[in-house]
């Protein structure tokens, strides 16, 4: 642990950021992500990068959509309220195959909500980010250390497939600390963007950044394609973990900070003799189909826990064609769901696992 | 509180370094090779009103991060007594401020230890350190250190160009690792 530092959640993701070789974010303050902001702000000019704190979410989303097609790795966060904002932007940088990372440190909606700690955003984050068909790939970390991680993995991702990858991750995770060691990634490895507008010097065709087609042939085409990448994507990038599942009658489904709540209720259970364990879905999109029609053949019961009143949870009964109960465990509004709480859910679970014996 | 794992409730009004004393634990936690967190309060109350920190140090991963029955729980103030004290775990620890709590702990399945930290730090000319006097008695009464790693561990988060801050850090230690308990 010699190498290990003491950093906020959200500082890792900037600092992931920047290992990445980010070099450009554009944000707007927001309770309880700005440390991201804050941390990009005393970085990034000693790094030859520009920090904007722009007028707006939506003037901040428009700058990033500016830097990624002049080929530069560009990030904004927010958190929900601000995060909605953004919706326009994300969708026309979905229109024009732009690679950017954007990060929603989640609180409690809907409105203004609150500033304490939600995955409320689970459905405009995986299904209705905006108009149009599209997806971003999400992030879920649940550590100090996977924000760093994911950050810089975010990068790498968007590049690859030319997409919007979002961290999705909540005000819990953004405030805390935990040792991370940074010398976990070396420094991100820059990928050729020919289609970048980076000036022509009178060598080229001009390139074309844009996601107007008014000729609906053209258009579908597009669409098409970039599904095409989507499929590719679900089949190579899908990441979970799994905890205790080998034996596991029952699954709990849970995310981000909820997973970690989850562990400790987990722990508890399998010390009453529950064979209880976790599936924690790492990316939310694409959603960790396959894993989970695997443990539906064995477990019998599934519980999607989450900070929010379920949305996750329609997406465990889709992955297991709803051949086996899926219990709700919610909290929302900024309340975090205790080790008690769920323990009571898998205890009931196990009710009904004796039941289908 | 167990060898392998040790949760905290640290807790007291905005601007009494309950979040600093938090993350001395979790500097120090660093030091021992243990698994970390930290989770600050950073609500309406940060704002003026209570704040409270939750740090757990452990020999395996860590769940939750929250802190809702501690093992150890710091008190700089009445209504975080009367809010947390219900919920320190049995054979637990307090630690309070008794200059600013004027009533004594309920609990008797406990270890409480009343510091006047606050009237020692003015008496001492160091008034914005009742919390460091608290955290020397507890650091002392829990074993998690000795006072040459306890003195380390502040020195890597008080920067060296504050030097008449991390002095006075540093003193303030020290009384807190050498106050005795009153009957």
């Amino acid at each position: 642990m010699a190498n290990k530092v003491l950093m906020k959640g959200n500082e890792a993701i900037a600092e992931g950021a920047i290992l990445a070789g980010c070099r450009h974010y554009f944000g707007y303050p927001i309770t309880p992500q700005t440390e991201i902001a804050a941390y990009m702000a005393k970085k990034l000019p000693k790094i030859q990068g520009t920090f904007l704190q722009a007028e707006s979410e939506v003037a901040a989303i428009n700058m990033v959509i500016g830097a990624a097609a002049a080929g530069k790795r560009a990030m904004t966060s927010s958190s929900s309220p601000g995060f909605s904002l953004k919706s326009e932007g994300l969708s026309y940088l979905a229109g024009c195959d732009l690679p950017a990372v954007v990060v929603n440190v989640q609180r409690g909606g809907p409105g203004l909500g609150g500033i304490q700690p939600s995955q409320a955003d689970y459905y405009h984050a995986t299904k209705s980010t905006g108009h149009g068909d599209f997806h971003m790939l999400v992030l879920a970390p649940n550590s100090v250390q996977e924000m760093l991680d994911c950050a810089f993995d975010a990068f790498d991702l968007a590049d690859k497939y030319r997409l919007t990858v979002a961290i999705l991750s909540d005000g819990t995770l953004g405030q805390m600390m935990e040792p991370v060691d940074t010398a976990t990634k070396e420094s991100g490895h820059a990928i050729e963007k020919p289609w970048a507008l980076t000036g022509t010097q009178g060598k080229r065709l001009p390139n074309l950044v844009n996601s107007l087609y008014l000729m609906p042939e053209e258009l579908e085409a597009t669409v098409i394609e970039r599904y095409k990448r989507y499929a590719l994507l679900s089949e190579k990038e899908v990441r979970c973990e799994e905890y205790f599942t080998k034996d596991a009658d029952i699954v709990v489904v849970a995310y981000g900070i909820t997973s970690r709540v989850a562990q400790n209720a987990i722990d508890i259970a399998r010390k009453e003799g529950i064979k209880a364990g976790l599936l924690r879905p790492i990316t939310l999109w694409p959603f960790p189909v396959k894993q989970l029609m695997d443990l539906a053949q064995k477990a019998s019961v599934f519980i999607a826990a989450e900070l929010s009143m379920g949305q996750m949870a329609g997406d465990v009964e889709l992955a297991i064609r709803c051949q086996k109960p899926v219990l709700r465990c919610n909290r929302t509004g900024g309340m975090i769901i205790t080790p008690e709480e769920l323990l009571q859910k898998i205890r009931e679970a196990t009710t009904l696992h004796e039941q289908t014996e | 509180m167990s060898a392998s794992s040790c949760r905290i409730l640290l807790s007291g009004f905005g601007g009494q370094g309950i979040l600093f004393a938090g993350k001395f634990i979790a500097t120090l936690g660093l030091a021992l090779e243990r698994e970390v967190s930290w989770l600050p309060s950073y609500g309406p109350e940060m704002r003026g009103g209570t704040a409270n920190c939750s740090v757990i140090l452990d020999t395996k991963r860590i769940g939750s991060p929250i802190v809702t029955t501690p093992d150890i729980l710091v008190c700089m103030n009445l209504p975080s007594l009367d809010k947390f004290e219900p919920d320190i775990e049995r054979n637990g620890l307090l630690f309070y401020d008794s200059s600013l709590v004027n009533r004594k702990p309920r609990r008797e399945d406990i270890g409480a230890h009343g510091i006047p930290a606050t009237q020692i730090a003015n008496n001492r000319q160091m008034p914005t350190l009742a919390n460091v006097i608290v955290l020397g008695k507890l650091l002392r009464e829990t074993n998690l250190c000795d006072e040459t790693t306890a003195a380390t561990v502040m020195m890597t988060i008080v920067p060296e160009r504050k030097k008449t801050l991390l002095e006075a850090n540093l003193a303030a230690l020290t009384i807190g690792f050498h106050y005795e308990d009153t009957a």
